[in-house]
């Protein structure tokens, strides 16, 4: 059981690897939301160091979205989305496996790169390793809320934008306890585990749900 | 084995495609499923994958494996190849042979033996990209033998092939009816099977 959906992550991450790219361009978009900032919001540091948990989040955010719209349509297109119907791997495993592979090509560098940005917005220490703990256990948890919208467009020719129009409601909840444990970190009236607790359960519960909604999608669009 | 249809109807957009459709094909022959454009070709095949819902009638294929459906035991070989333009010919059939034959069997053959069945030994480590259309096609032919399942849909299997390709695939058919597998393919061109079983489908009402 194990060996076919080894097989898919290995596929998954190669095509990510030499289409390059989409891990790289997540990058460079994230880079680009958290530098044109202090132009909006003017340069002053304690400004920057009290709403750059927020920026960094919101980067995060639009740069997983920016990546996720062709997920399933590249699959569709080529016809493998047909043949994943056919095997007695059931969809919603290689749905999640495909998101496992596909945070690790595009989500796993913003949380690596999250660190240097954050130093662009004077953050200290203690907020730099908050956002990145924050952002290790809630990426996951936007890409497979992200794959389901990514399913549900996998018909729509351009659906980037239905699919940010689906999936950016629904991605409130992780926003919410991301930032508030980003920024509990660095000090605050709030404790750190609290929101942390619970984005960390928002995401074993989008690991255990969003599988399946994604599959039931493709099932559904696949007729 | 044998793969029985009964009463099958299937439509599509509001508009019955398949109308009562009976058939049954026994193990070691080949179906030609010919038509007019329109005429449900590509929707039966679907239809038979379980990629498109059937409105009635039954589709059952008797005697194979008794836990796998009968999705579990057919490949489905229609206008897309199914391959990663970015991975090579290789690491494309590898990942294929590997997720859709899951208990191995000694009728599926190598990468390296379907590729050359298939007459592209010398193409297997280049980008399935760069290939050409009928090489494109040849790779997705050789799909099917890396992973042996008995049943194959075949939807237009020989577009874009040359003559010694067609011959081939044709021979590769026959060895595949021979190991006791079952074909229905949907061509308006001839496929070089003397023994197959016709069905016209009727013209699009």
């Amino acid at each position: 059981m194990s060996s076919p959906l080894a097989e898919l992550f290995l596929r998954e991450w190669r095509v990510a690897r030499r289409i390059g790219g989409s891990g790289a361009m997540g990058v460079v978009f994230f880079l680009t939301l958290v530098a044109i900032v202090p132009f909006a919001v003017g340069p002053d540091p304690h400004l920057l160091a009290r709403i750059g948990p927020a920026i960094l989040w919101i980067a995060a955010l639009l740069a997983t979205l920016l990546c996720l719209d062709r997920l399933f349509q590249a699959d569709a297109e080529d016809g493998s989305l047909d043949l994943f119907h056919l095997s007695e791997t059931p969809l919603e495993l290689a749905v999640l496996v495909k998101c496992a592979a596909h945070w690790a090509a595009t989500g796993l560098p913003l949380v690596l790169a999250a660190p240097f940005l954050g130093l662009m917005l004077q953050q200290e220490t203690m907020a730099l390793l908050g956002v990145v703990a924050t952002l290790l256990v809630g990426t996951p948890a936007l890409t497979l809320i992200g794959a389901i919208g990514a399913a549900a467009t996998v018909t729509v020719r351009r659906g980037g934008l239905l699919m940010a129009l689906l999936v950016l409601p629904l991605t409130i909840p992780v926003l919410i306890f991301g930032v508030s444990a980003a920024e509990a970190a660095s000090g605050g009236t709030v404790p750190f585990y609290a929101p942390f607790v619970i984005l960390c359960a928002i995401t074993l519960a989008a690991l255990a749900l969003c599988p399946f909604a994604a599959a039931a999608a493709l099932r559904y669009l696949g007729e | 084995m044998r793969l029985s249809v009964d009463d099958l109807c299937v439509s599509r957009g509001g508009r019955l495609v398949l109308d009562r459709l009976s058939f049954s094909v026994c193990a070691g022959q080949a179906l030609v499923v010919t038509g007019p454009n329109g005429a449900g070709k590509s929707t039966l095949l679907r239809a038979l994958a379980g990629l498109l819902p059937r409105a009635s009638g039954g589709v059952a294929l008797a005697g194979g494996a008794p836990e796998a459906e009968l999705a579990q035991q057919a490949h489905y070989l229609a206008h897309s190849d199914g391959m990663k333009a970015a991975l090579t010919v290789e690491e494309n059939l590898d990942f294929w042979s590997r997720y859709l034959a899951q208990a191995p069997d000694r009728r599926s053959r190598s990468v390296e033996a379907a590729l050359g069945v298939v007459g592209l030994g010398h193409v297997a480590s280049a980008p399935f990209g760069v290939l050409s259309a009928g090489q494109k096609r040849r790779a997705a032919l050789a799909r099917l033998l890396v992973a042996f399942r008995p049943l194959w849909l075949l939807d237009e299997p020989l577009t874009a092939l040359d003559r010694a390709s067609r011959e081939k695939f044709a021979a590769a058919m026959r060895d595949h009816c021979a190991q006791g597998g079952l074909i229905v393919a949907a061509t308006h061109e001839p496929l070089g099977l003397d023994e197959a079983k016709e069905l016209a489908l009727g013209s699009a009402g």
